[in-house]
């Protein structure tokens, strides 16, 4: 088993969401984050005195899945996350040892 | 026939007001339409405190936005019986020594439903009384911007009765009351240029500098939590001015709705010129330019509204809106001192310009009782304007700075750091305005007991 964490633009939430849905992929834990890279702060402005805010607002993505599936969900996650522009985040995998439904006490991948 | 009996009809309903005449040239008659004008205009000026406390709060840091709200809305509980037994009389007492009204007031005696003709000769004393409480009221709430995210609420509460006794209700008697110095002098202020927001101002000022900056400011962003509860506040305190400027004509007459024309058309051209200069500074018209820009221009335009022409008001608050977001922006930042929502930025530097501009616009074509200012070849009136801005300046500066002194004596005014880093809402008042859904769910009753009696070791204890 495989956990995909993938760190994308807010606005790319429901296309993603979508896009593995269709792959079979129904289960996410989806996490608002902030972060910075290699993407600029945005400058805001209060009562004449200017502001650099260096972390931005993401959407942090994690799914775990079988081994074999790793390839092609990244295809999706690139193909739906990117737009070319700096700031479309990035993909880490991460061995998992074991995962446990808790309901049934299921364990490896039939939990997943 | 007909003609004979309508004269006669007419010379008996005449006959019939003739007890009612004597008795009008012994004392004066409340006249209705003035007395329901200033019961509105009060509640109007009340609602402006409240307002003030969205404005303000809304510029905090989530963690502070209750202390804040709570400085300005407990200030309406202390005044308002201060007031009634002390602050009115000291104000608005017969004089003593053209310094301080004296005690014939003491606990509203004698403030009654018959007209006090020294001031308002057509409504009730009582009336009058609680238009002015309103004030009183909101004078020391505008304090609290200078001060605010760092002073410990004991500390603001002995500071505020403080001030109010010391500094407001002299300074008040000083300008408003009948034979006060400066009202000697003939300096005009019609709706508290100089007693409100000069003074508060420079008190912001001093407060803000003896109680030293925010931990962290300049090194970490300290940015405004919630702008849309500032801008309705911005709207409230727009609302409310009216009976502060229109309702200081205390009657209701052409003066009040030129109060009203001058106060309106004020606030917006400052907002215009705050926008338009922070557009032109930094690429941005902001909303927090705008709505703060109003303020500069309703501050601008108080000791003015009784005395000036609508163009004279498209003219100071055009300036008053430029010259407050220059102090805010660019002085605030030469000097460096912490003034948090700036008080002394809005109202200091705007009641200057203010108390400046009706030495300038003021005409008697407006107000046959005040005078003609420099444009109209008075150059006299100037002069007392200067003596009594150098006045308010110096009295509120040298007062809030011992005032604040002695109540450091018996109590500590300046929040630990524990206590600012978690933040005053928690320390101060064991409250939280926000909060985090998760963590609100693992929160018991006992837990909230413990985190309410150990307010300033609240951070250790959050898992």
């Amino acid at each position: 088993m495989k956990k995909i964490e993938a760190i994308v633009r807010p606005s790319k939430l429901d296309e993603i969401k979508d896009a593995l849905g269709k792959f079979g992929i129904h289960g996410m834990t989806v996490t608002e984050v902030i972060g910075c890279g290699l993407q600029k702060g945005k400058k805001e402005v209060y009562r004449g005195t200017e502001y650099t805010i260096d972390l931005l607002p993401k959407i942090k993505i994690e799914i775990v899945i079988r081994d074999k599936w790793v390839d092609e969900v990244i295809r999706i996650l690139i193909n739906t996350a990117r737009t070319g522009e700096i700031g479309d985040g990035k993909i880490f995998v991460y061995p998992v040892e074991n995962a446990v439904r808790i309901r049934t006490g299921e364990s490896g991948e039939a939990a997943i | 026939m007909k003609t004979w009996k309508l004269v006669l009809f007419l010379t008996l309903l005449l006959l019939l007001t003739l007890p009612g005449m004597a008795w009008a040239a012994d004392e004066p008659v409340v006249d209705t339409g003035d007395t329901a004008f200033v019961i509105i205009s009060s509640a109007l000026v009340m609602l402006m405190t409240p307002g003030l406390a969205l404005f303000y709060g809304g510029m905090v840091r989530r963690k502070n936005v209750l202390s804040t709200i709570m400085q300005s809305f407990i200030i309406i509980a202390v005044i308002s019986v201060q007031w009634v037994l002390i602050g009115y009389t000291l104000a608005f007492g017969p004089d003593k020594g053209h310094l301080i009204g004296s005690l014939s007031y003491l606990g509203f005696k004698g403030v009654g439903m018959a007209p006090n003709a020294d001031y308002a000769g057509t409504v009730p004393h009582q009336i009058f009384a609680m238009f002015q409480l309103m004030f009183a009221i909101i004078t020391p709430a505008l304090i609290t911007g200078s001060i605010a995210e760092r002073m410990r609420f004991p500390a603001f509460l002995a500071f505020t009765v403080l001030w109010a006794t010391f500094i407001y209700d002299p300074l008040a008697h000083w300008v408003w009351g009948v034979n006060g110095w400066i009202r000697n002098l003939g300096a005009l202020d019609f709706a508290g240029g100089t007693v409100v927001h000069i003074s508060s101002g420079v008190s912001g000022l001093i407060a803000a500098l003896v109680l030293g900056k925010r931990r962290g400011y300049g090194k970490e962003p300290m940015l405004p939590h919630q702008l849309p509860m500032t801008v309705l506040g911005a709207g409230i305190l727009w609302f409310g001015w009216f009976g502060f400027n229109a309702g200081s004509a205390l009657t209701a007459n052409g003066l009040a709705t030129n109060a009203f024309v001058v106060t309106n058309t004020s606030a917006a051209a400052a907002a215009l010129s705050w926008t338009i200069a922070e557009w032109l500074h930094h690429g941005k018209p902001t909303v927090l330019g705008a709505a703060s820009g109003a303020v500069a221009g309703l501050v601008a335009i108080t000791p003015a509204s009784g005395f000036v022409t609508p163009m004279a008001s498209v003219v100071i608050g055009l300036v008053g809106g430029v010259i407050c977001y220059l102090g805010v922006s660019v002085l605030k930042s030469k000097l460096g001192y912490d003034d948090s929502l700036d008080a002394f930025g809005c109202h200091g530097i705007g009641g200057t310009w203010g108390a400046i501009a009706t030495g300038l616009f003021a005409t008697r074509a407006i107000n046959p009782l005040g005078a003609d200012g420099l444009f109209y070849g008075n150059p006299g009136l100037m002069k007392a304007q200067l003596i009594s801005i150098l006045a308010t300046y110096a009295f509120a500066a040298i007062g809030t700075f011992v005032i604040l002194k002695v109540v450091n004596a018996f109590t500590r005014i300046r929040a630990t750091a524990d206590e600012e880093l978690t933040g005053l809402d928690l320390t101060m008042h064991g409250e939280e305005a926000y909060r985090d859904l998760v963590m609100s769910a693992s929160m018991t009753r006992s837990t909230t007991r413990e985190r309410i009696a150990g307010s300033t070791s609240v951070s250790a204890q959050t898992p």
